[in-house]
C-alpha cells in the first residue's frame, strides 16, 4: 500500500515537472529546452519568499503563475515568433527552436547565477508527516500531489471543454487549416506557450519545497519532462499525467521491492519498451 | 596642421600619465583561479570556494598587497567557469597561463577535477596546494606530480574516524550495534561505503540495511522508510548535498529514531542549519573545525562581512588555508620561482585559520577533521586525525 501511495505522489511531482513543457512542445510547438530553467525560477521565487518574508509556497504560486506567464509570452513573442514566422515546415521549426532555446537555456542559468548565486536554495516547508492508511508521507509531497491533480484537472477541461481550449487543440492538431477556420495561429500558439511556462513555473514553486535547487539544476528537469512527455504522448495531456504515474510508481516499485540503485535503468527500460512498442508515446497519434 | 595632431598628441600623452600614475605606484598582479560556476558541483564552489577566493584577495590587499621581493603587488582574480567539466579546467589552466600570462593559479574545487588537473599543472610547474580534494593515495600522486599537495585527507581515515564515533557512542550505551547505511551511486559514496562496511563489521557492528541509490535520486522516501523498516540505532549515508538534504527531511517525516545520524557532504552547510533549524541538532556529517577556536571564528565573521555568507564548518576554512600557505611561500621566497615555492612548502609549517599545517614526506596533510556534529547550531568538530579543539560527540536526540 505504501508503495502504491508513495509512487502516486512521485508520480504527482514528475507530472507537475512535464505537464509545461507538454503544453510548449505538443500544442505550441516550440521544443523549448529551457524548460527546467523557469521551472528553478520558480522554485527560487518561492524559496525567496519563504525565506524572506515566510509566505508560503503554496501562496506564492499565485504570484509566480502570471509572472512566468508574461515572461513566456514576452520570450515566445521576441525570440520563438521570427522563427514560426520564417519556418517552412514543422522539422525546421523543431530545429531551430532546439538551437534557440539550447542557447536561452544558457542564458538563463547565467541570469540566474548572476541574481540568486550559484548557492544552493532549500528549503523546510511542510516537512510534517501526514498519516494515510497507517503509513507516513511528507505533507509537502501530498500538497503537490493535490495541486497537480487540480492543475492537471483544470487543464484537461479547460482543453476539452472551452472554445479557447479548443483553438489550443486545432492548432495542435492541424496548424495550417486551423487558420483556415480563422483561428489566429501564432496568437493561440503564444497563448499555449506562455501556459506552458506559467504550469512550469507553478511546478518548480511546489516542488522546491521538498528538492533541493540550485542555478543550474535546470537541465536534469528538462530531461525529465522530455522522457515523460514523449512516453505520453506529444501532446496529449492525459498522457503525460498517465506516463507521469506509471513512471512514478515504477520507480517506487523498484526502489522499494529490488534495489534503489535500479530506479534509474528501470526508467529507461520503459522508456525503450514504451517507443518500441507505440512509437508515437501511448496516447500519441499515429504520425502519417 | 601637424602642430595641432603634435599639441593633441602631448595632451593625450600627458592625460595619459597623470592618470596612469597612481597604477604605477602599485603593480597590479593577476590571480587565476578556476572552478565551476555552473554544472553539477556549481552549488558546493559556490559555498567553499569561489567566497574564499573573494575573501582571500580582499584580505592580502587590505593589509597593502602581496610582497615579493622588492615589489608589492595588489591582487586582481581571473575566474573561469569550468562547468563542473575536467577538460574544461585543463583548458583554462592552459588559457591562464599562455594567454592571460598569470603567475599564480589557484587550485580547482573538488576531487575529480583537481585529479584531472594535476598534470597540467604539474607539466606548468604551478605548486597546487589542493583544499577540496580527498584521496587515499597522496604517496602514489606526490611521485608523479610533486607539485601537489592534499590538505583535505581521504577515505581510509574519514572511515576510521566514522568507526571510532560510533564505537564511542556504542560504548557509552547510546546506540547498539545495529547499522544502516546507505550511499550515493558515484566515485565518492561507493568508495567510502567500499572502506565503511568491513570496519563497521570489524568493529562489531551488524549491518540491516545497506542500499545505494543513483546520484541525482528525486525521491529518497523508499530509503528511508526501508531502513526505517529495519529498525536500526544509527544510520549512516555517504551522500552528496542534494542527498544529504532530501535524507534528512525523509527521516524527520518518517520519525527514523536512531541514536547517531551521520550524513556526509553538505551536512557542514550553514544552508543545513537553515533548512532544517533546530531538527539539526545532533546530526552527525563529514567534516568539521574547531568551531570555538578563535581563528576560526574571527576568519567566520570576516567571511561573512566580505562575501556576505557564512563559510562551511569543513572545507572552506581548508579553502582559505591553503590559499595562506601558498601566498606565505611566495613571500618567503620572494619571487615567482615555482620550483622554489614548492621546495618551501614542502619544507616548513604554516600557521593557517585551521592551525598549523606540516606536509608530510608524501605532500599530505595527515592532521584534518573527519566527523562534525551539530550542536547548539554550530558544526563542531567532533573527531580529527590530531587537531586540537574537538568537542565530545552527544547521542542524537528525538527530531524536533
Amino acid at each position: 500500500m505504501d508503495v502504491l501511495i508513495t509512487g502516486l505522489l512521485l508520480g504527482g511531482t514528475y507530472a507537475l515537472i512535464a505537464m509545461g513543457l507538454n503544453l510548449q512542445y505538443g500544442m505550441a510547438r516550440i521544443m523549448n529546452l529551457a524548460n527546467g530553467e523557469m521551472l528553478v525560477t520558480g522554485g527560487f521565487v518561492a524559496f525567496w519568499f519563504w525565506t524572506g518574508s515566510q509566505i508560503s509556497p503554496l501562496l506564492t504560486v499565485f504570484l509566480v503563475a502570471p509572472a512566468a506567464f508574461a515572461l513566456n509570452w514576452l520570450i515566445y513573442v521576441i525570440f520563438l515568433g521570427p522563427l514560426v514566422k520564417r519556418a517552412r515546415s514543422r522539422g525546421q521549426l523543431e530545429v531551430d527552436a532546439i538551437l534557440t532555446t539550447f542557447g536561452l537555456s544558457f542564458v538563463a542559468v547565467g541570469l540566474m547565477l548572476a541574481f540568486f548565486g550559484g548557492d544552493y536554495f532549500s528549503y523546510s516547508y511542510l516537512s510534517t508527516p501526514i498519516h494515510i492508511f497507517g503509513d507516513t508521507y511528507g505533507a509537502n509531497r501530498v500538497a503537490a500531489f493535490l495541486s497537480a491533480v487540480l492543475i492537471c484537472g483544470a487543464l484537461w477541461l479547460w482543453l476539452a471543454r472551452s472554445r479557447a481550449g479548443m483553438t489550443i487543440r486545432a492548432i495542435s492538431v492541424a496548424p495550417d487549416s486551423a487558420r483556415l477556420v480563422g483561428i489566429d495561429v501564432r496568437r493561440t500558439a503564444a497563448l499555449a506557450f506562455a501556459l506552458g511556462g506559467a504550469v512550469t513555473a507553478t511546478g518548480g514553486a511546489l516542488i522546491s519545497t521538498f528538492l533541493t535547487l540550485d542555478a543550474s539544476t535546470g537541465v536534469i528537469f528538462t530531461l525529465k519532462a522530455l522522457v515523460i512527455v514523449i512516453m505520453g504522448g506529444v501532446g496529449d495531456v492525459r498522457g503525460t499525467i498517465v506516463a507521469a504515474l506509471l513512471l512514478g510508481l515504477l520507480e517506487t516499485f523498484v526502489a522499494r521491492m529490488i534495489d534503489p540503485g535500479l530506479t534509474l535503468a528501470a526508467a529507461y527500460l520503459l522508456f525503450v519498451v514504451i517507443l518500441l512498442f507505440r512509437p508515437q508515446g501511448l496516447f500519441g497519434r499515429p504520425t502519417t | 596642421m601637424k602642430r595641432r595632431t603634435f599639441t593633441r598628441l602631448a595632451a593625450l600623452v600627458l592625460a595619459a600619465s597623470v592618470a596612469g600614475a597612481p597604477a604605477l605606484a602599485q603593480e597590479v598582479l593577476k590571480i587565476g583561479a578556476v572552478a565551476p560556476k555552473t554544472g553539477p558541483l556549481a552549488g558546493g564552489a559556490a559555498v567553499s570556494y569561489w567566497p574564499n577566493v573573494k575573501l582571500w584577495i580582499n584580505d592580502v590587499n587590505a593589509r597593502g598587497g602581496l610582497k615579493v621581493g622588492a615589489t608589492t603587488y595588489k591582487l586582481e582574480a581571473i575566474e573561469y567557469d569550468d562547468q563542473t567539466n575536467p577538460g574544461e579546467t585543463i583548458k583554462a589552466v592552459q588559457r591562464l597561463v599562455d594567454q592571460d600570462k598569470v603567475k599564480v593559479v589557484l587550485p580547482p574545487y573538488s576531487t575529480g577535477l583537481n585529479l584531472a588537473a594535476a598534470p597540467i599543472y604539474a607539466r606548468y610547474g604551478l605548486p597546487m596546494i589542493t583544499s577540496t580534494a580527498t584521496t587515499d593515495k597522496a604517496n602514489e600522486l606526490s611521485k608523479q606530480f610533486p607539485n601537489v599537495f592534499i590538505t583535505l585527507g581521504g577515505a581510509k581515515p574519514t572511515v576510521a574516524s566514522v568507526v571510532e564515533t560510533m564505537v564511542k557512542l556504542k560504548e557509552r550505551g547510546d546506540i547498539g550495534n545495529k547499522l544502516a547505511m546507505v550511499n550515493v551511486a558515484d566515485a565518492f559514496g561507493i568508495e567510502l561505503m567500499g572502506e565503511a562496511k568491513p570496519a563497521f563489521k570489524e568493529a562489531g557492528f551488524e549491518l540491516v540495511y545497506e542500499t545505494s541509490y543513483p546520484l541525482g535520486t528525486q525521491d529518497l522516501s523508499p530509503v528511508m522508510k526501508a531502513a526505517k523498516a529495519a529498525t536500526p540505532d544509527a544510520f549512516i549515508a555517504w551522500s552528496y548535498p542534494p542527498d544529504t538534504f532530501a535524507l534528512t527531511e525523509q527521516a524527520i517525516v518518517e520519525d527514523l529514531k536512531v541514536g547517531a545520524f551521520f550524513t556526509a557532504v553538505a551536512t557542514a552547510f550553514p544552508a543545513y542549519a537553515g533548512r532544517f533549524g533546530a531538527g539539526a541538532e545532533g546530526v552527525l556529517g563529514i567534516g568539521g573545525v574547531h568551531a570555538d577556536g578563535d581563528a576560526f571564528k574571527e576568519y567566520a565573521a570576516r567571511h561573512e562581512q566580505v562575501t556576505g555568507a557564512k563559510p562551511d564548518y569543513w572545507a572552506s576554512a581548508m579553502v582559505y588555508s591553503s590559499f595562506q600557505i601558498l601566498e606565505k611561500s611566495i613571500e618567503a621566497v620572494g619571487s615567482f620561482d615555482n620550483a622554489a615555492i614548492i621546495k618551501h612548502v614542502k619544507e616548513n609549517s604554516f600557521d593557517t585559520v585551521i592551525g598549523p599545517i606540516k606536509f608530510d614526506e608524501n605532500n599530505n596533510n595527515a592532521a584534518f577533521w573527519t566527523v562534525g556534529q551539530w550542536q547548539d547550531g554550530v558544526f563542531k568538530g567532533v573527531a580529527s586525525t590530531g587537531r586540537d579543539g574537538a568537542v565530545e560527540v552527544k547521542k542524537k536526540g528525538a527530531w524536533q
